[in-house]
């Protein structure tokens, strides 16, 4: 390959948690300056037990935004201290290279 | 005799408690969900066309007053079972807000034994659903346990504006406005198949309360206790608030059903935000795996005798 793609490093924050914690979550992503963001319905098992999602009150989500490592970052550490004390919450960051970094 | 549409709910039970890959696509249940609430708003509308609004204001007001009351009334014997007041509050909660297809069976039951209600009463089910969980997240505050950082007006916008209530009303509202002749061409879907859907919808709800009996193990007596013993005591406060409306015989029993079901949608989803410390898995135990079969298999038979006998 004689070109290579310009791209820049940010960071994915994914946050799997219960259905009822996307409204408060994606404003509070919004307010520290997340501009990219995907929803998925998921199933699945963790720590406090089986989330089968049979139920409207027991769905889950898995909620991924890409943005600067700061952003990231604070948004983990608002989750972890104001929801993992009472809700199922699991989180992992990773970097991830994109190609338009103004668009995150 | 047990009502057909019963045997629907009996037959999800069965299929989840033989692990039965059965599994209703979630669009079904969404799509009955959406045609049940609408269904039972515009069937009350066409009978609310019919009469002057204002002679309904004190059944409203009684409805209202009922489901905020229930809450108060419960928390403390929730608490002396040992619940932490939280769960106690949340689980009150529950009890407090309303079931509607409890409700949609009992009027199953009423119509196939003959018996008149009133006819409006859906508004009655659009008005009793937000008061229980207002009492709730003040009861969880003043219990100091939770609840504090309960956001009021995003609780109204999503109760009020929730899917049940705005498809109860508005499916009231157009009931109302477009009267007997404006919905006798929409009859054949929205009125005519109801029961039909009804079944398919308890059917769903048979899959999800089986799957909740192993939990009922977990929780151990209180839920149980809970489960079985606050219906028939909340149906007797509906019945006498029924007679103290004057209303007919369907109408002391249906009021009595509602005062005796939990909601299992609303409360669950309103009480996790508002009153994140409770147990959400024990109230929707009690809620939909032991009150929610208790009533439509033994006690709207019984509710409706209860109203039988206090009419008479």
């Amino acid at each position: 390959m004689t070109t290579r793609l310009s791209t820049f490093p940010k960071t994915q924050l994914v946050i799997v948690t219960e259905a009822v914690l996307e409204k408060p979550l994606l404003r509070e992503a919004r307010e520290r300056g997340a501009q990219a963001w995907t929803v998925c319905d998921v199933r699945g098992a963790w720590h406090e037990g089986e989330r089968s999602g049979d139920w409207e009150a027991e769905r889950s989500i898995e909620l991924k935004l890409v943005c600067d490592a700061a952003v990231a970052e604070s948004l983990a550490e608002h989750v972890l201290a104001t929801y993992a004390r009472n809700y199922s919450v699991a989180i992992s960051l990773s970097t991830v290279s994109v190609l338009r970094p103004e668009r995150f | 005799m047990i009502d057909v549409v019963v045997f629907f709910f009996l037959l999800g039970v069965f299929a989840r408690v033989v692990k039965s890959d059965l599994r209703l696509p979630e669009a079904l249940y969404e799509t009955l969900s959406i045609y049940l609430l609408l269904a039972i708003g515009l069937k009350g509308g066409i009978e609310l066309s019919k009469q002057p609004l204002a002679a309904l204001a004190p059944q409203v007001l009684a409805c209202m007053a009922l489901g905020f009351v229930i809450p108060f009334v419960l928390f403390p014997l929730m608490r002396s079972l040992k619940l932490s007041g939280a769960d106690a509050a949340a689980l009150a909660a529950h009890y407090g807000s309303v079931s509607v297809v409890t409700f949609a069976v009992a009027t199953a039951a009423l119509a196939r034994q003959g018996i008149e209600h009133e006819s409006h009463a859906a508004l009655w089910v659009a008005v009793m659903e937000a008061p229980g969980l207002v009492a709730g997240i003040l009861l969880a505050r003043w219990s100091r346990e939770g609840g504090s950082r309960a956001r009021w007006g995003e609780l109204a916008h999503d109760v009020l504006f929730g899917k049940s209530v705005l498809l109860l009303l508005g499916g009231l509202a157009i009931g109302a406005i477009a009267g007997e002749s404006g919905t006798a061409p929409i009859k054949a879907v929205f009125i005519d198949p109801f029961k039909g859907v009804l079944a398919l919808f308890l059917l769903e709800l048979g899959l999800v309360a089986g799957g909740r009996l192993g939990e009922v193990r977990r929780f151990g007596p209180a839920v149980l206790v809970v489960g079985l013993g606050v219906p028939p005591l909340l149906a007797l406060a509906g019945a006498a608030v029924g007679l103290a409306l004057g209303l007919s015989t369907g109408g002391v029993a249906l009021l009595a059903t509602l005062a005796a079901s939990a909601s299992y949608i609303a409360a669950p989803t309103a009480m996790r935000i508002a009153v994140p410390e409770a147990n959400a898995a024990l109230s929707i135990t009690a809620a939909l795996g032991i009150t929610f079969p208790f009533n439509i298999v033994i006690g709207i038979p019984i509710y409706i005798a209860l109203a039988q006998r206090l009419t008479a």
